[in-house]
């Protein structure tokens, strides 16, 4: 297979391709465009469909029926359209219907505006919309990575038969770099719960209400469990440096490139610090951090974030108290520089 | 007199094991309520036309979210407004289904005002039926956008004003207005004659389905002896005194038998097929990289700037494909947004032979300005030592900096002694390639 020089938001498309994905519903807003203007171009070529919906609202819903069906679909947009889809995310997880939502992140709240943040963790990891839901959230950190978690992201969905959002920021997916795409998935596990038309499923029903409290509650609890069999299962994270580190620093998506260079550039100066990145933001790889934790090596975590501090909340609870967390962020799409981000550093980790 | 009960149709399940309680034999609809009527001749008619384990239904919500209950077919229920977008889903997905999309009027005209807007605009190959009473049903009686004026409902305690809620929508007319839609017509349930009448329109908009022509519309004037606080029969008598003196019965569009069957067929490529159709077969440029002789072995950290437009972007994008057809690592980042249409343009292009960590230049060891706010700009982040390539035929002044390797080049007017000035960007890889050690000729032609 080729590899090819492209931008993330078009490594996402191609990703979902192969991967089998044959629909595509979507609504333009910057700056996650080129994923439904990749998708216009390239879903007609292999017989799928691509939709550009009246709104966001519609795209996730038409992605509701399409995934009711069985076929791979998915749906992309930013921030505040990802704010617009929650209503159909609940559904989706409610009736537990696999698809794939890509949230290219940008500034908020509000309009805000479209450089890189990271403020959508909240609303796409802790579920965002009404009900005990959760999303599965893989978190890419290169266009290599927009392709290959992209096509997990659609194996998770229908592993799980739960919504797998694709989270990453403005840069990820405007950025290019080389992609050496994998071969086409050509294995489907058959969805004998879906409606297609034919008499033998005649009996299905999708569909998330349930009248009955016990049957509702019933419901949960089943969502619950299943949560917990991924987190068992599927907790994705990268480690760089840790086996000596006494410093941890936690970040995700943009943010962990950043401070690959600031930990190289820290090592070179004497400092023992390394880092931990979440691939799976749900799951959390809450076990791995909650073991570095208790190391005696380790002094202090600190996490980077181009927030106001979200998914520093998940590192607390894992370190449970254990050792210190500090907390660096920038918000309105600012993104720190690399000797900004080693002052930090070394601020937090009282070693300036 | 109408039929008060609703007849086992064979589109129905023998036994209702879906509703909760002990009673599977009856409907759980009130007694007068028009939604059990509709259903059957539904069912009546995916049976009759023998498509009945093709069809789809997507359950509204209101009363009735529970038509799966009673449907012997497949069920996908929708989220309150979207029954139209999610059976577009289903219908494109699945075009030899025979899909029915089934709301209420606040569902619909409310909430959902613009998805079967455009479903309908966009000609959907489905049917809908549209269940107009005028009324909120199960959330208790609230003004729906098709309540009369006057009328009083539990919203709309005083009854309902032109000034304060607007006309009722005539959602049929709407409709009618668009192009695509084959079929729009307004019926009513409210005696024998206009239920058969009712039962003729449902058959037609499903036949419609089948014989795929496009988007049919049947608007339902139905009975809500519940939320309207009446009797049965004062409920229909209710809609033929009042409600279809507001909502005029008849066809208000019908143009199946003018239009060609859509082409629905699917071309759904085979996985292996795949690569090929997107354009990921191997690549055919080959490069012997063991023979490349690249002198530098530091990471070079480039920054392109100047007019949108100039190719500020494509230079970056040239010069990190051949970095990656070297074998380095590469990345290239733009800035992007409004300032790209129209304004100033600038990339980030980083090669290297580790692996990239932040893609972002701050730091330039390579500049290349192509026009005078870029290098008043950037001139001072560029690295001791560094370069910085200029089009002196496009910039008035001169780097300040005496540390770095000032590298002028009249690129603009070397483009247009060429013949297109658009190709200053080219003329500046070539002044690249040929003054660093860090790309190959070879490769760069």
């Amino acid at each position: 297979m080729a590899k090819q020089f492209v931008k993330g938001n078009e490594a996402i498309v191609k990703g979902a391709i192969l991967a089998g994905c044959r629909a595509y519903y979507g609504y333009p807003i910057t700056p996650a465009s080129e994923i439904a203007q990749a998708a216009a171009l390239y879903m007609p070529l292999v017989g799928g469909t691509f939709l550009q919906a009246e709104s966001e609202i519609a795209a996730i819903n038409m992605v509701y029926g399409a995934a009711g069906t069985g076929i791979r679909a998915m749906t992309a947009s930013s921030s505040p359209g990802f704010s617009l889809k929650q209503e159909g995310i609940s559904y989706l997880a409610g009736a537990e219907l696999p698809c794939v939502v890509v949230d290219i992140t940008r500034g908020g709240p509000g309009l805000g505006n479209i450089a890189p943040e990271q403020g959508d963790y909240h609303q796409v990891v802790k579920g965002g919309g009404h009900g005990n839901y959760k999303n599965i959230v893989v978190a890419p950190n290169s266009a290599q990575e927009m392709c290959d978690l992209t096509m997990l992201a659609f194996e998770l969905a229908d592993k799980y038969r739960n919504p797998t959002v694709v989270l990453a920021d403005g840069f990820i997916g405007q950025m290019m770099e080389p992609v050496d795409f994998p071969e086409p998935v050509t294995e489907f596990a058959e969805k004998t719960w879906a409606v297609r038309g034919v008499d033998r499923d005649r009996m299905n029903l999708v569909s998330s209400i349930e009248l009955d409290p016990d049957d509702l509650e019933r419901h949960n609890q089943k969502l619950q469990a299943k949560y917990e069999i991924i987190k068992n299962n599927d907790t994705r994270y990268e480690e760089y440096l840790l086996d000596d580190a006494e410093f941890v620093v936690v970040g995700y998506g943009i943010v962990s490139r950043l401070i690959y260079t600031a930990v190289n550039q820290l090592r070179d100066e004497g400092v023992k610090v390394g880092m931990l990145r979440p691939i799976t933001l749900m799951p959390y790889p809450t076990k791995r951090i909650a073991e570095l934790a208790v190391r005696d090596q380790v002094k202090a975590f600190s996490v980077i974030e181009l927030s106001n501090g979200q998914m520093v909340d998940d590192v607390r609870l894992a370190v449970n108290g254990a050792k210190p967390v500090e907390f660096y962020g920038r918000m309105g799409g600012n993104v720190p520089s690399i000797k900004e981000l080693v002052h930090e550093i070394k601020r937090m980790m009282r070693v300036l | 007199m109408s039929v008060k009960i609703l007849g086992k149709s064979k589109g129905f399940y023998d036994t209702y094991e879906r509703r909760p309680g002990n009673n599977h034999e009856q409907t759980h609809y009130c007694p007068g309520c028009g939604h059990g009527i509709l259903h059957k001749m539904i069912a009546d008619a995916v049976v009759d036309f023998n498509v009945a384990e093709n069809m789809i239904l997507i359950s509204p919500v209101g009363c009735s979210v529970f038509a799966y209950y009673y449907f012997n077919a497949g069920n996908i229920q929708a989220a309150h407004g979207r029954a139209p977008a999610v059976a577009t889903g289903v219908k494109r997905a699945l075009p030899e289904s025979i899909v029915i999309s089934y709301q209420g009027d606040g569902d619909l005209a409310a909430i959902g005002g613009n998805e079967i807007l455009h479903a309908a605009n966009r000609g959907e190959a489905m049917t809908v039926f549209f269940v107009n009473n005028a009324i909120y049903g199960m959330t208790g009686g609230q003004m729906a956008p098709t309540t009369l004026i006057g009328q009083k409902t539990t919203t709309t305690p005083y009854g309902r004003t032109l000034q304060n809620e607007g006309y009722p929508i005539k959602m049929a007319e709407i409709i009618a207005s668009l192009e695509a839609p084959v079929y729009v017509e307004r019926v009513m349930l409210a005696d024998v004659r206009s239920k058969n009448a009712a039962r003729k329109a449902v058959r037609k908009g499903i036949k419609n389905q089948i014989e795929k022509k496009g988007f049919s519309f049947i608007e339902v004037l139905s009975t809500c002896p519940t939320g309207w606080k009446m009797t049965a029969p004062q409920s229909e008598e209710w809609i033929k005194s009042t409600l279809v003196k507001n909502f005029p019965l008849g066809v208000y569009k019908d143009i199946a038998d003018q239009v060609e069957p859509l082409n629905l067929d699917l071309n759904l490529a085979t996985p292996e097929r795949v690569p090929k159709l997107i354009g990921l077969e191997q690549d055919k440029m080959e490069f012997d990289t063991a023979s490349m002789k690249l002198a530098t072995d530091i990471d070079q950290e480039i920054k392109i700037a100047g007019f949108g437009g100039q190719g500020v972007l494509s230079l970056g994008v040239w010069l990190s494909e051949i970095g990656m057809r070297q074998d380095l690592e590469v990345s290239w980042i733009p800035s992007y947004g409004p300032e790209m249409r129209g304004g100033t343009a600038n990339c980030h292009v980083k090669l290297s032979r580790a692996k990239i960590g932040s893609p972002l230049v701050t730091y330039p060891t390579v500049l290349v300005a192509m026009n005078r706010p870029s290098l008043e700009k950037f001139e001072d982040d560029v690295v001791e030592g560094g370069a910085i390539v200029w089009d002196s035929a496009l910039i008035d002044v001169e780097p300040q900096r005496k540390d770095i390797k000032n590298i002028p080049v009249p690129a603009t007017q070397i483009a247009k002694d060429i013949g297109n000035s658009r190709v200053s960007n080219v003329v500046l890889l070539g002044v690249l390639a040929g003054f660093s050690d860090f790309l190959d000729p070879l490769v760069v032609r």
